[in-house]
């Protein structure tokens, strides 16, 4: 069993050293004594540190949350509301991510449960839509012949359905992961802190290196979390045709 | 003051935004078709630029726009240079992907049975090849133009006005009216396009086929 040839197992890795190298960089080369009280490690940790807990934990509470939901809405049961689930959350997407942390804000008020609700709130769609999807895609035949072999219906869902859907789904999870590190960098403006924290503030004290670092740090972290998700979809996948 | 009150009093501003903020996504939009397609044509025609210009859109894409913003500041400043380079980035990917799918996807037959009528191959392109991939290409404009919606939102941090002011300004006098006006009408201007859009992809599928 080896890892697909698309992903590369050591670009994460680079991208967190490329991290570490800015970081590094700046910090000894601030470029001024008013940006040297904002650029050090203390501060960079605090907002790597919040941008990573936004983005971790709202990324599992919509997986918790959305693959269960997803199975559902797929029963027999709730046949007749699938399709609407779909159609809504095929137009919550389109609503933009700033749109969606301002309206929670006016709900919730400032801080970070509001920036981390508005972030699972926007994340959960992806996953939600493509769960459903990938299950009414499964041919029937093949959910009859698991009845037919005296399947229970929770057998049907573990060894069946959610397996085969696989693919579809971590396409879903990794989407909202990257939707979710975008809007994460966001969450500053509902006081959530975050990278944009840095971004936002050397944009208010017109500084570029600072402006500079959080750009860098976080454009690095987006494109960490998508090579980290890239790399658990192949194996998860690959895992999924070895077993089968 | 209630929230109806509030549209009521301020619609002058609200509708100057909203127009701006159209002409902002207008404006970059173009750029990307003309930009998009041509470097979609391309990467159709020679596989060697496919294979740089595709993972760069792809890794283009996961980066955060707020941080895009952040790293063309120091190079081009804030205001609207920064604002359209980054709307025309982000249509690109879309825009790019679609018009290289949609080329690859054509039938080889087709494009024998136009040669074999004697078609140049300038002919094959503008008769043969776009009209057929258009459906897919207005797939790719309409992904694009709904996330640059979006995104021109929180370019309005950087003072090229638009529905995210309300957002901003909102946020910092804590009145929510405002950022509520905000909020629903880039919903609303980003829900239409879609919709719009759709009907205009379905409407070239019927066409085309």
């Amino acid at each position: 069993m080896h890892l697909k040839k698309d992903y590369n197992i050591y670009y994460p890795i680079i991208l967190v050293i490329l991290g570490i190298a800015t970081a590094v960089y700046f910090v000894n080369n601030p470029g001024g004594t008013m940006a040297a009280r904002l650029l050090n490690y203390d501060e960079i940790i605090r907002t790597c540190r919040e941008h990573i807990i936004l983005v971790i934990i709202s990324i599992i509470g919509a997986i918790l949350f959305s693959v269960p939901m997803g199975i559902i809405v797929t029963r027999p049961r709730f046949k007749s509301i699938a399709p609407i689930v779909d159609n809504l959350t095929n137009i919550a997407q389109t609503v933009p991510s700033l749109a969606v942390l301002a309206l929670v804000y006016t709900a919730l008020g400032l801080g970070f449960k509001t920036g981390l609700f508005a972030l699972w709130l926007y994340t959960l769609l992806p996953i939600l839509r493509n769960t459903s999807a990938g299950i009414q895609a499964i041919p029937d035949e093949i959910i009859e012949a698991a009845k037919g072999m005296g399947m229970s219906p929770v057998h049907i869902i573990y060894k069946i359905e959610l397996p085969l859907a696989l693919p579809v789904i971590m396409a879903g999870i990794r989407v909202s992961a990257v939707v979710c590190t975008g809007a994460a960098a966001l969450a500053t403006f509902i006081g959530a802190g975050g990278l944009g924290d840095l971004v936002v503030t050397g944009l208010a004290l017109s500084r570029n290196t600072i402006i500079f670092t959080g750009g860098i740090l976080t454009a690095l972290f987006g494109m960490f979390i998508d090579s980290i998700f890239g790399i658990l979809e192949s194996y998860l996948v690959t895992k999924r045709n070895f077993d089968m | 003051m209630g929230f109806i009150e509030f549209l009521f009093t301020r619609n002058q501003m609200v509708l100057r935004l909203l127009l701006e903020h159209i002409w902002l996504v207008l404006f970059a939009i173009i750029i990307a078709i003309i930009v998009g397609v041509f470097l979609g044509l391309i990467s159709a025609y020679y596989p060697i630029i496919s294979k740089i210009i595709l993972p760069f859109t792809q890794i283009t894409m996961t980066v955060p726009s707020i941080a895009l913003m952040g790293i063309l500041i120091p190079l081009v400043g804030i205001g609207m240079i920064n604002a359209i380079i980054c709307l025309v980035v982000y249509s690109l990917l879309s825009i790019v992907r679609n018009t290289y799918t949609g080329i690859k996807e054509i039938p080889e037959e087709y494009i024998e049975a136009a040669r074999g009528m004697g078609m140049t191959k300038r002919w094959i392109l503008f008769k043969i090849k776009l009209p057929l991939a258009l459906p897919v290409i207005i797939a790719g404009v309409r992904t694009s133009i709904v996330m640059i919606i979006g995104i021109g939102a929180i370019m309005s941090y950087i003072g090229v006005g638009g529905l995210g002011d309300l957002i901003f300004r909102g946020i910092a006098r804590t009145s929510r009216n405002m950022i509520l006006t905000g909020a629903i009408f880039v919903s609303i201007l980003s829900i239409v396009t879609d919709f719009f859009f759709g009907k205009l992809e379905n409407y070239f599928v019927k066409k085309t086929s």
